[in-house]
């Protein structure tokens, strides 16, 4: 890497850096000469604020008025994970590590207490900044925290768990959306004055599937006691049984 | 109207430096961390965009909407991208490096 770095540009790459200036300099201008207060979509959010049952406008766009789009992006996480797990192992190492105190100290400090964050912030997403994709990342981070500590009963999870939990968020959200349909005959229209408390509960069941998304795209892989070697007790770790 | 200003050029010069390495390295990784700047810098031109001073009314919901999402988004296809790129590492005769193998193919590849 380090040959690439010190060879001089050639022709090829002076083209493409005089291209790449000049697309700058092109989107730059544009940037430039957009009007001072660009007219957004602010005053039609405020405008149904009221109707869409929380009182965070980002919350309403996400899951009100944009839920369709929400929804599709929840369906994007779920496709991630499944290509990930399609394509390895999670790389859990044979030998137990000794686990280190400190390590293992903080793990159980923290943990609980990022547990406890998300579930404020899915709450909060009602009517300050918040939501399912922030409390998704909290919970995220603490299985990722988790498995960098390498606790050992980690690698012991079965998949049927992990799965319910990962499919949880995007058929509660479909659900909703389908029990919508039938009731006010839009798909994700509310019906009026419980609008709050479904966009609540596609937020938790989503902050779930997002925070397992995340941490499990870092495992890096499908979990060990997958169904083929189910019952071989001797494979379940690493990918040494892999061929 | 500076600082939208200033944080919407930032954010260009990071999509533009992206795009630059991109398009220059063959390093699956580079790539993959090019788009993941690229993204970054649309992402910040996003929210510079829909940013108002204090007390200049609402600020523009549908961007932050967008962005908060795109984050996410943009972090598992990371990840997916990265397997993808170990992947290929795996089952390739070349080296991602550049360097060729020593006649050593992998298991993958001969099956």
């Amino acid at each position: 890497m380090s040959r690439s770095r010190h060879k001089r540009f050639d022709g090829f790459q002076r083209l493409l850096l005089l291209l790449v200036i000049c697309l700058t300099t092109l989107l730059g201008t544009i940037i430039w000469t957009i009007p001072g207060t660009p007219s957004g979509l602010a005053d039609a959010v405020a405008l149904f604020q009221e109707h869409s049952g929380v009182e965070s406008p980002v919350t309403a766009v996400l899951l009100n008025f944009r839920g369709y789009d929400t929804l599709l992006e929840v369906m994007v996480l779920l496709l991630a994970v499944i290509g990930v797990w399609s394509l390895a192992k999670a790389p859990f190492s044979d030998q137990m590590m000794d686990a280190n105190p400190v390590q293992i100290g903080v793990v159980r400090l923290l943990a609980p207490l990022m547990c406890m964050v998300a579930a404020y912030l899915v709450w909060q997403g009602s009517h300050l900044a918040g939501g399912a994709f922030q409390g998704g990342a909290i919970l995220g981070a603490a299985g990722v925290l988790m498995l960098v500590a390498e606790l050992p009963w980690l690698r012991g999870i079965p998949a049927l768990p992990l799965r319910i939990g990962l499919v949880l968020g995007p058929l509660l959200f479909i659900g909703v959306a389908l029990f919508c349909l039938l009731l006010t005959g839009d798909l994700l229209g509310y019906p009026e004055g419980a609008a709050g408390w479904f966009i609540l509960l596609i937020e938790a069941a989503c902050a779930i599937s997002i925070g397992l998304t995340l941490a499990l795209l870092f495992a890096g892989g499908r979990p060990a006691g997958e169904a083929p070697e189910k019952h071989n007790p001797a494979s379940r770790t690493g990918n040494g049984g892999r061929v | 109207m500076i600082t939208t200003l200033l944080y919407s050029l930032t954010g260009l010069i990071l999509f533009a430096m992206g795009l630059f390495t991109l398009i220059i390295h063959s390093h699956p990784l580079r790539k993959i961390l090019a788009v993941n700047v690229m993204s970054t810098g649309v992402f910040l031109i996003l929210v510079a965009t829909a940013y108002k001073p204090l007390g200049q009314g609402d600020i523009d919901p549908v961007p932050h909407a967008m962005v908060l999402t795109g984050i996410v988004v943009s972090v598992s296809i990371t990840a997916l991208a990265l397997i993808l790129a170990c992947r290929m590492q795996e089952t390739s005769n070349l080296d991602l490096l550049g360097r060729k193998k020593q006649s050593k193919p992998t298991k993958e590849a001969g099956a």
